[in-house]
């Protein structure tokens, strides 16, 4: 064993790699918002919320139906997305013209409401739900013991991460997509309904999240707050990467759960400042964020 | 004769009411949080426990008349002081009761005591309450600091566990349950590791926990709370802390956080409370009455606490017959003995601690409980006088003087 700045190297890998699972987390919902922002220009605060309306649809399924966790990983996203396809349908269409900050106070609203709502039915202090069966217990690496399910978290992450960065940046639909944002006159003259494409965008955007709060569920307290606390980390690490650029959202994510991860062995009670220093030099410096196209 | 008649009339009226003179009326206020972090462990369950204990009291005390109000103190000590003031200037309310979270209730101890009203204090912590801050207006009813450092420390100390590392909250609150924590287990004997400070509502612990493996102490101190120790307890059994051999100590655990993290991951936690609503069949039997205003959920200790103090502060109020003097009453509180179903009997120190026996309990395997809400096997019962601080420890200038 080796020292590196006088922490052992062991500590240090296993810090690396525990960083790298909470970067999963950061990336995923980051880049949610990465592709809302891009594509249909709103900044989505209640993307916390619909991240906690994941978990919970999760823990419902389990209880009331027996639906359990790998039932939950689909049918979760697709009915959180369906509430943000209602949601955008007879809300934030109307808002598409105005100034960003209008759909960032209504989603503001929205996640407040949502978390009150959740709060008065279900209690502040939390539900149980455990690790499924299948990816319980783990593997010794060596330098650290890896439960089975945060392997599974970063699997499952960089799959999806880089699936919809394909799916976006090189598909026919992508382009679609893409070109409606620029200039969606144009790309209706050619046929495509850009209306119902950006409402489904939205859809995907808010599932990605409630996908994300599914996989939090067996680790993290399931409580109506859960997204709250995270949300503003997200929304530093998408400023850090770009606003609207997906794999700004993709690599930022996964290094600052890196650097935050790293932050906590050397001095931890800075482990939640971070990220927001990091911020401020990178607004600094590079006020379009790192993978951003500046305007 | 008809002027007579009339003055006959109203001598009797002015007699009859003389007759019912004895008629007391109170008014009391649940200061409670009602939308955050401490809705489950006090909330609507405290108000629903405050109204069992005025309809216990008010069965056999047909004159004394109660009136209960409640309102959310949104953990912000400056919203809870300004309720406090408004009920006690504007709505007339005599006494305050609840009030979780230790920055609230010691502002709202300040206000109580320049209005001369009484504060009855469940959910809040701070041991300083009957400590450096006390007052002649206050009494402290359920748990404290001092308490659940001492409880759970000497224990896990003196059970083997005498290798310490502490996850900490880093603020006020983490900081002093860890130095007490800390003093506790090195005065029997035990050693300190290391420890982590880490922020308020902190999502991921397992790079803490790593750190807290590797120092290889027998047990890992949660000097944290709510989310935070839920948090740290989740990533605790995924990353195998407990299945290797390693403790933890839950230093402020109440039964709703070991029903929000289910008895698969919480099973093997060692904690203290004072009350246990399935220790014994009085406590069982007044769960079920509790429960019809809080379907599928189980009281704490806290709530327990609110409707043991509100029967006590009603008993004083009787015996003094006006709840008009804040101080008389709590000097009336703490001459009586207290006596109830749920704590037994107790005291009301001169310093305003009510000390009763506390409880060291070990969270139960999911094989073992037989029914909802069977969480705890019983490991110690720390007797009344060696639970709670010392009374000459607390600087309380009131015992001084």
């Amino acid at each position: 064993m080796f020292e590196i700045f006088g922490i052992p190297s062991n500590a240090l890998f296993s810090q690396l790699l525990i960083g790298l699972i909470n970067g999963s987390f950061y990336a995923l919902l980051s880049l949610g918002l990465a592709v809302i922002f891009g594509m249909l220009n709103i900044i989505n605060f209640s993307h916390g919320a619909q991240y906690m309306m994941g978990a919970f649809v999760a823990y419902l399924l389990l209880q009331y139906s027996g639906l359990n966790y790998w039932w939950a990983l689909i049918v979760a996203p697709i009915l959180v997305g369906l509430t943000g396809v209602l949601i955008e349908r007879l809300l934030l269409q109307w808002l598409y013209k105005l100034d960003h900050l209008y759909g960032l106070l209504l989603t503001f609203g929205l996640a407040l409401i949502i978390e009150g709502v959740f709060r008065n039915y279900f209690g502040a202090s939390g539900l149980p739900y455990q690790v499924p069966d299948a990816l319980r217990g783990g593997t010794n690496l060596g330098f650290m013991f890896l439960p089975n399910y945060r392997a599974w978290v970063i699997f499952i992450s960089l799959v999806v991460c880089f699936g919809t960065w394909f799916v976006i940046e090189r598909t026919k639909l992508g382009s679609n997509l893409r070109a409606a944002t620029e200039n969606p006159t144009l790309v209706r003259a050619f046929g495509i309904n850009v209306p119902r494409m950006i409402t489904l965008t939205y859809g995907f955007g808010v599932a990605l999240a409630a996908l994300a709060g599914v996989m939090a569920a067996p680790i993290y307290n399931v409580s109506p707050q859960m997204g709250a606390d995270l949300i503003i980390v997200v929304f530093a690490v998408v400023v850090i990467g770009g606003m609207g650029s997906i794999m700004g959202a993709i690599v930022t994510g996964f290094g600052l759960g890196v650097v935050e991860g790293l932050t906590k062995v050397f001095f931890p009670e800075a482990s939640n400042t971070v990220i927001f220093v990091i911020m401020a030099i990178v607004l600094l410096i590079r006020p379009a964020g790192l993978f951003g196209r500046g305007t | 004769m008809k002027r007579m008649l009339g003055l006959t009339a109203l001598a009797t009226i002015l007699a009859c009411s003389t007759a019912i003179a004895q008629q007391v009326t109170v008014k009391i206020g649940v200061l409670t949080d009602m939308s955050s972090l401490y809705t489950d462990l006090a909330g609507a369950g405290s108000v629903a426990a405050a109204k069992m204990a005025i309809a216990d009291f008010t069965k056999d005390n047909p004159n004394v008349k109660v009136e209960l109000i409640s309102s959310d103190h949104q953990n912000k000590p400056d919203i809870g002081s300004g309720v406090a003031s408004q009920w006690f200037d504007v709505d007339k309310v005599d006494m305050i009761i609840d009030t979780p979270n230790s920055g609230v209730a010691l502002a709202v101890s300040q206000v109580t005591t320049t209005k001369n009203k009484v504060f009855v204090v469940s959910g809040a912590a701070a041991s300083d309450l009957t400590g450096s801050k006390c007052n002649a207006n206050t009494v402290h009813w359920t748990y404290d600091t001092w308490m659940l450092a001492n409880g759970t420390g000497k224990a896990m100390v003196k059970t083997g566990g005498d290798t310490w590392f502490f996850l900490t909250a880093d603020y006020a609150f983490g900081q002093a349950l860890e130095r007490d924590t800390s003093a506790v287990v090195e005065k029997n004997g035990g050693k300190v590791l290391g420890k982590v400070r880490h922020p308020l509502n902190t999502n991921d612990f397992s790079s803490f926990l790593l750190q807290a493996q590797a120092s290889k102490a027998k047990v890992i101190g949660l000097a944290n709370a709510g989310g935070d120790t839920i948090n740290a307890i989740k990533a605790g059994a995924e990353f195998g802390i407990v299945a290797g051999g390693q403790k933890f100590a839950g230093l402020l655990v109440f039964a709703s956080d070991v029903n929000a993290l289910g008895l698969q991951t919480a099973q093997g936690l060692t904690l203290t409370e004072t009350w246990y609503w399935d220790a014994n069949d009085a406590n069982r039997a007044w769960t079920k009455r509790w429960q019809t205003e809080r379907p599928g959920k189980f009281p704490t200790m806290v709530q327990a606490g609110v409707y043991s103090g509100t029967l006590h502060y009603l008993k004083a109020v009787a015996a003094v017959k006006s709840a008009a003097d804040g101080k008389e009453v709590v000097a009336k509180m703490k001459e009586l003995p207290t006596d109830d179903a749920l704590f037994g009997k107790g005291v009301v120190r001169a310093d305003g601690r009510k000390t009763h026996d506390a409880f060291l309990f070990e969270v139960k395997k999911p094989a073992e409980s037989k029914h909802p809400g069977d969480f705890y096997n019983l490991l110690a019962t720390i007797p009344a006088e060696e639970a709670f601080r010392p009374i000459a420890d607390g600087n309380c200038p009131l015992v001084k003087g």
